[in-house]
């Protein structure tokens, strides 16, 4: 895992102590509300509903367990004792004071974190794939570039005032779990005939109002060229995007809106522009950089490991979450754990000081300690072998932490919704935690198999509606919640936008309704289909018709 | 309004002309775009120096060929919100420009360290904030991880200082 050095850490306590100045001019009266506002967001501190949020960063949603243990802490002492993990892979505490920010931003300076730029018109914190190091269709771990992307846009001087919010995600798997698709920019590696690395660098896709899917600007960057190029499609974006409309503002509208040659046009005439670069420093620096990324000491273990067969046989409760929460590894005897934030009635994400002090204790014991967090809002413990798995689920089991649903119907991604943010038109949690009831007959769910619901509690699509195989939104008909249902969405590397089915549903309609579409999913699937591919093949009308056949 | 140059508050020896306004023939002059390009083959002949204020719109490479010639430019920020003006500046910085590069507007002291290291270094202030505060904002961070920023003595470039050995990639003309 990534350490500060002196230069790291020396910038991230000036950061704080400018902060804490302005939170005093602030407090004193010295500044505005809103001339106070754009310089808390840029430290991740948003007034929402009830209270201030601090939303603070998980760079590539990587964590050591003295940064978990260090959450749990600040859980504790400053909020109510539980933490909301977010899609950005970031971390959120909903019942913050201003008077006491300085103090949490110090407390997680010292265990190398911090939350600059998880709000703003900036760029925000660049994510990737949950299994990165771990998974076995990989190319390249894409931590590296995440983290000298984390550095290159902190505090980027020309880049803190864009038209609005931007997001990176970085991939290096041809499974795409990071869904780059759907971001401002999305890199994904490739490696070309000559066994050569390199990205592809794709813009412009994005959910929110206006959902799109990225268009590819190069094929194939080399690795060294890449800060490079980005500052010329920042550039562009920065000086002809949209200022006029805040919907209208994100990349994605000027790629539209001028086309896709048109941009690329633009910046690779910006890019040819700039004073050539020596890009010596950014090779030795990802140099750098990567040898903290170096594999751990795996062990040299058999594939198959008969203390988790066995224990697998005799703990069907077990073999259940074993089938359900593994996923692959690329070492013989070795698998990755995902802790689903998801039990039967919880709220999506949310991990209270306890359940996050385990999850630390695990990783360490058990994991090398290293602790994910994914955009799905669960936790990944990346490298643990085989005869541990036992012994972690029982301690999950203790904690209210091993459901089995990790990818099923009860994996909800949801919003935090009318429950807790100003902007929503509707509630998220009680609906996911609805739809997870219905559901939690564990052969039903089980039959289901894999199937992404998203749920968001306005257009502003936090939830990642658009992007779900069912997609729910919350909408306000004069006073009333409702929701409209999209199928078909995406965020893989097929990526693609659901299509919203037809009239939409009251809240306490829509697990009916889930429950029909499942159905209608059972049906008429071929042997060994997912949900998507079924949707895929026949289109909307079977599941309009079992729909709205009786209404 | 205050101007602030160099960390020092100044007084502005500048002849603002006006859309349609008269050039007086001696005298530094600063114009619009639009006039500028207009008028140029005549006002290049002048002896006193010559400024323009730029809209945030404006493409900086339509001025490449006049660079040389100028002394100031001027460039807004409508809100302290609206950016571009941070890519202008640093954008006729790498074509070249050497002159005084002012910033106007909404120009506040808690952005003001940003718009020095794109190649700012003029101001103009108002009398909001006291001018110890301006100093002391504009010093807060002493590293950036960026290269090819323009640096005051105090300020390090951490790739840079990583790797010691390796040169800066930019010229840095105005870093004092």
């Amino acid at each position: 895992m990534y350490r500060y050095d002196e230069f790291d850490n020396q910038f991230v306590r000036e950061r704080t102590r400018q902060f804490r100045d302005q939170a005093d001019r602030r407090l004193r009266g010295d500044l505005t509300e809103d001339e106070f506002r754009p310089l808390r967001l840029m430290n991740g501190l948003y007034l929402q509903l009830h209270a201030y949020m601090l939303r603070v960063a998980i760079p590539y949603g990587t964590l050591s367990s003295r940064q978990m243990r260090r959450l749990a802490l600040i859980a504790e002492r400053w909020d109510k004792g539980y933490g909301h993990f977010t899609t950005r892979q970031n971390i959120q505490f909903n019942w913050i004071k201003l008077e006491d920010t300085a103090d949490i931003l110090d407390a997680l300076a010292d265990v190398e974190m911090h939350a600059i730029q998880t709000s703003g018109n900036c760029i925000r914190n660049v994510t990737t794939d949950h299994w990165a190091g771990a998974a076995a269709d990989e190319i390249a771990d894409p931590r590296p570039v995440g983290e000298l992307l984390r550095q290159w846009s902190s505090l980027h001087p020309e880049f803190s005032y864009l038209p609005r919010k931007f997001k990176i995600a970085v991939t290096g798997a041809p499974n795409d779990r990071a869904a780059v698709k759907v971001h401002d920019i999305g890199l994904r590696l490739h490696r070309n005939e000559a066994g050569e690395t390199g990205w592809e660098v794709i813009v412009g896709g994005g959910l929110g109002r206006t959902p799109m899917v990225g268009v590819t600007v190069r094929g194939f960057l080399p690795q060294h060229e890449l800060i490079g190029y980005l500052e010329a499609i920042m550039r562009v974006y920065n000086l002809y995007g949209r200022r006029d409309n805040k919907y209208k503002a994100r990349i994605k509208i000027l790629v539209h809106e001028i086309g896709h040659d048109k941009f690329r046009e633009e910046v690779e005439a910006e890019y040819a522009s700039r004073p050539h670069p020596s890009t010596e420093v950014e090779e030795r620096e990802l140099k750098r950089i990567a040898a903290y990324f170096a594999p751990p000491a795996f062990e040299s273990l058999p594939r198959w490991s008969p203390a988790f067969e066995e224990a697998k046989l005799s703990h069907p409760a077990f073999a259940r979450w074993a089938k359900n929460n593994l996923g692959p590894h690329r070492v013989d005897g070795y698998a990755i754990v995902n802790i689903s934030l998801k039990p039967e009635g919880g709220i999506p994400g949310d991990a209270t000081a306890e359940q996050m002090r385990i999850m630390a204790d695990l990783a360490e014991r058990y994991s090398f300690d290293e602790l994910r967090v994914s955009h799905a809002q669960n936790i990944v413990l990346p490298h643990v072998r085989k005869g541990d798995l036992f012994a972690i689920w029982q301690a999950l089991e203790d904690t209210g932490l091993a459901a089995a649903n990790y990818g099923l119907a009860g994996d909800i991604i949801a919003c935090p919704g009318l429950d807790y943010c100003a902007l929503a038109t509707a509630r998220s949690i009680p609906i996911a935690q609805s739809i997870a009831r219905r559901f939690a007959n564990s052969a039903k769910q089980d039959e289901i198999g894999r199937i992404k619901i998203n749920i968001s509690g306005c257009i502003n699509a936090c939830g990642h509606h658009h992007v779900g195989h069912i997609g729910i939104l919350g909408l306000d008909k004069k006073g009333e919640e409702f929701y409209q249902i999209t199928l078909g969405g995406s965020s893989a590397e097929s990526a693609s936008i659901g299509t919203i089915l037809g009239p939409g549903f009251a809240g306490h309609e829509v697990a009916d309704a889930i429950e029909t579409i499942l159905d209608t999913y059972l049906k008429h699937r071929e042997p060994g289909e997912e949900f998507l591919g079924t949707y895929r093949r026949l289109g909307a009308k079977p599941f309009k018709e079992a729909l709205y056949a009786t209404a | 309004m205050q101007l602030l140059r160099n960390g020092a508050v100044v007084s502005d020896g500048w002849i603002d002309v006006s859309a349609d306004g008269e050039v007086p023939t001696a005298g530094d002059v600063v114009l619009s775009a639009s006039r500028l390009l207009a008028d140029w083959p005549g006002l290049s002949e002048r002896t006193g120096r010559l400024g323009v204020r730029l809209a945030n719109t404006d493409r900086p490479e339509m001025f490449q060929a006049l660079l040389p010639r100028l002394s100031l430019i001027v460039l807004p920020f409508p809100a302290f919100n609206d950016g571009r003006a941070y890519s202008i500046a640093r954008k006729l910085r790498e074509m070249g420009y050497a002159g005084e590069l002012r910033a106007t507007g909404n120009v506040l002291p808690d952005q003001m360290q940003f718009m020095l290291q794109v190649g700012f270094n003029s101001f103009e202030i108002g009398d909001r904030f006291p001018i110890e505060m301006w100093s002391r904002a504009s010093r807060q961070m002493s590293l950036a991880y960026q290269r090819g920023l323009f640096r005051r003595d105090a300020e390090s470039e951490i790739w840079t200082e990583r790797h010691t050995d390796a040169e800066a990639w930019l010229e840095q003309p105005h870093a004092g």
